[in-house]
């Protein structure tokens, strides 16, 4: 009898891990991944997309054509899942049995949790969002461009800094720079999670004229007046308002008591098992890791995860461990971008911004669809951790 | 040993910079006022971080106790 694996999710994460385990254990599994829309999303284009340098066609794909033949794709909800009956239950009534279970289940945004955010801003983090934003820059003609953040832990820590420096590229291209001021608003004391990367991109945001306010955590928006509030007692008055949403797991973890309050599901840092279930595993931005919610975060633990599966259909002693990889780029404007490579017990160093890393992310962005999916990434490159 | 009651404690021994303050941030958002929250963190930079921000967000630190690899900080939300 070949085992049941069920792969909730057909995102980065999901579909590689699904792919693998294809790969490694071919007729010994039976693999079906769950995914409510079979819609394949590749979300760092949203921001492109924003800023008028792509269109939308190239971010989606069918989940069926970059699925390995033999896996199955039920396109449908998942409701629950009941752990003791060993069971998926999908929003059509129709139950799938498993013996193990990825949790590649991604994050949702909240945009109707921070009161004011859906009618006073706008976003980057969907493509609804992404073409609103893009037509409002389209008509902007000067003004106070406020780019903040509504929630932590959000995906792409990265995006709404690469946000402020592109920004700054295209008003200086449309000449309309000195008639427009732009401000991060960081929720800590500095422009970036991770103190390296703002000592890095700080005098850079300084050079171009950038403001940066910090310990402002949104708390609501006054679309009316054009002012956001933060939960420290400050106010920014906006022409235009760019957010990034509040996150938080999804619903099935919540009602299947996978997860924590926010619906982040509680993960072992190294393992990828969940820590009160054996059977399930987690990946992406799913988990309560505290380390960047990212499609190279997925990327890296997917083959963790296979592995570790794979090894407890063979019944032999798992060797794949998860070191914490995780590596992004980071745009900062004018052709340039650098890059942020790091692990539990590295920081990053990253390199002085140049073309290189600017060209590389959008090769990157190009062969996504026929390399990560896949695993078709040199091992070197892939291996999210180490063997023990 | 502070013998304020705490209402809420987190546990963020071993979360890197900004984990343990973003912790709080958290906590502080969804609590009440005169809520008590407590903060265990390994991270050094919380030691800097935390009193900064409740300073800022004009909450009481209303104690910083070293442990043994750890602080605990205990902070009292005011508004």
């Amino acid at each position: 009898m070949p085992a049941e694996i069920v792969v909730l999710g057909g995102g980065v994460g999901g579909t590689l891990a699904a792919n693998l385990l294809s790969k490694e254990l071919g007729k010994d599994a039976h693999i079906t991944v769950v995914d409510p829309t079979g819609m394949h999303v590749y979300q760092p284009g949203f921001l492109y997309v924003a800023l008028g340098q792509a269109n939308g066609q190239w971010l989606a794909r069918d989940e069926r054509t970059l699925l390995r033949k033999g896996i199955d794709l039920a396109v449908e909800g998942a409701d629950k899942v009941d752990l003791s009956a060993g069971t998926v239950k999908l929003a059509g009534g129709a139950s799938i049995p498993f013996d193990h279970l990825v949790a590649a289940t991604g994050s949702r945004l909240m945009k109707g949790s921070i009161p004011g955010l859906i009618e006073g801003s706008y976003d980057f983090y969907s493509l609804d969002g992404a073409l609103r934003l893009r037509e409002a820059l389209r008509t902007f003609r000067g003004g106070r461009i406020k780019v903040g953040v509504a929630g932590i832990p959000y995906k792409c820590p990265p995006a709404p800094v690469e946000f402020v420096f592109m920004i700054d590229q295209n008003l200086r291209r449309r000449g309309i720079r000195d008639k427009s001021e732009i401000t991060l608003l960081s929720p800590l004391n500095r422009a970036f999670t991770i103190e390296s990367a703002s000592k890095l991109v700080q005098p850079l945001m300084q050079q171009r004229g950038i403001k940066l306010e910090t310990f402002f955590n949104v708390e609501s928006v006054d679309a009316g007046a054009h002012a956001v509030l933060s939960l420290e007692g400050d106010k920014a008055d906006y022409d235009l308002l760019v957010l990034v949403p509040p996150h938080k797991g999804q619903q099935v973890i919540i009602d299947s008591g996978l997860g924590d309050t926010g619906g982040w599901i509680p993960t072992d840092r190294v393992t990828l098992q969940h820590l009160e279930h054996d059977r399930v595993f987690a990946l992406g931005d799913a988990t309560n890791l505290p380390i960047s919610k990212s499609g190279s975060t997925a990327h890296f633990e997917a083959p963790v995860v296979a592995s570790r599966i794979a090894s407890l259909v063979r019944g032999t002693a798992p060797k794949a461990n998860y070191g914490g990889r995780v590596m992004c780029f980071l745009e900062t404007g004018n052709g340039k971008a650098t890059a942020l490579r790091f692990d539990y017990e590295h920081p990053p160093v990253p390199p002085i911004p140049s073309w290189h890393w600017h060209a590389a992310k959008w090769l990157f962005n190009r062969l996504y669809w026929v390399t990560v999916p896949q695993g078709r990434i040199p091992e070197r490159a892939s291996k999210g951790g180490s063997e023990s | 040993m502070s013998s304020t009651a705490i209402t809420k404690s987190i546990d963020a021994r071993g979360m890197p910079c900004p984990g343990p303050l973003m912790s709080l941030i958290g906590a502080i958002r969804e609590g009440q006022i005169g809520d008590v929250i407590e903060v265990l963190s390994s991270d050094e930079g919380s030691a800097t971080d935390i009193p900064a921000w409740v300073a800022k967000a004009q909450h009481e630190m209303v104690d910083v106790i070293p442990e043994d690899g750890f602080r605990r900080f205990v902070i009292r939300k005011a508004r």
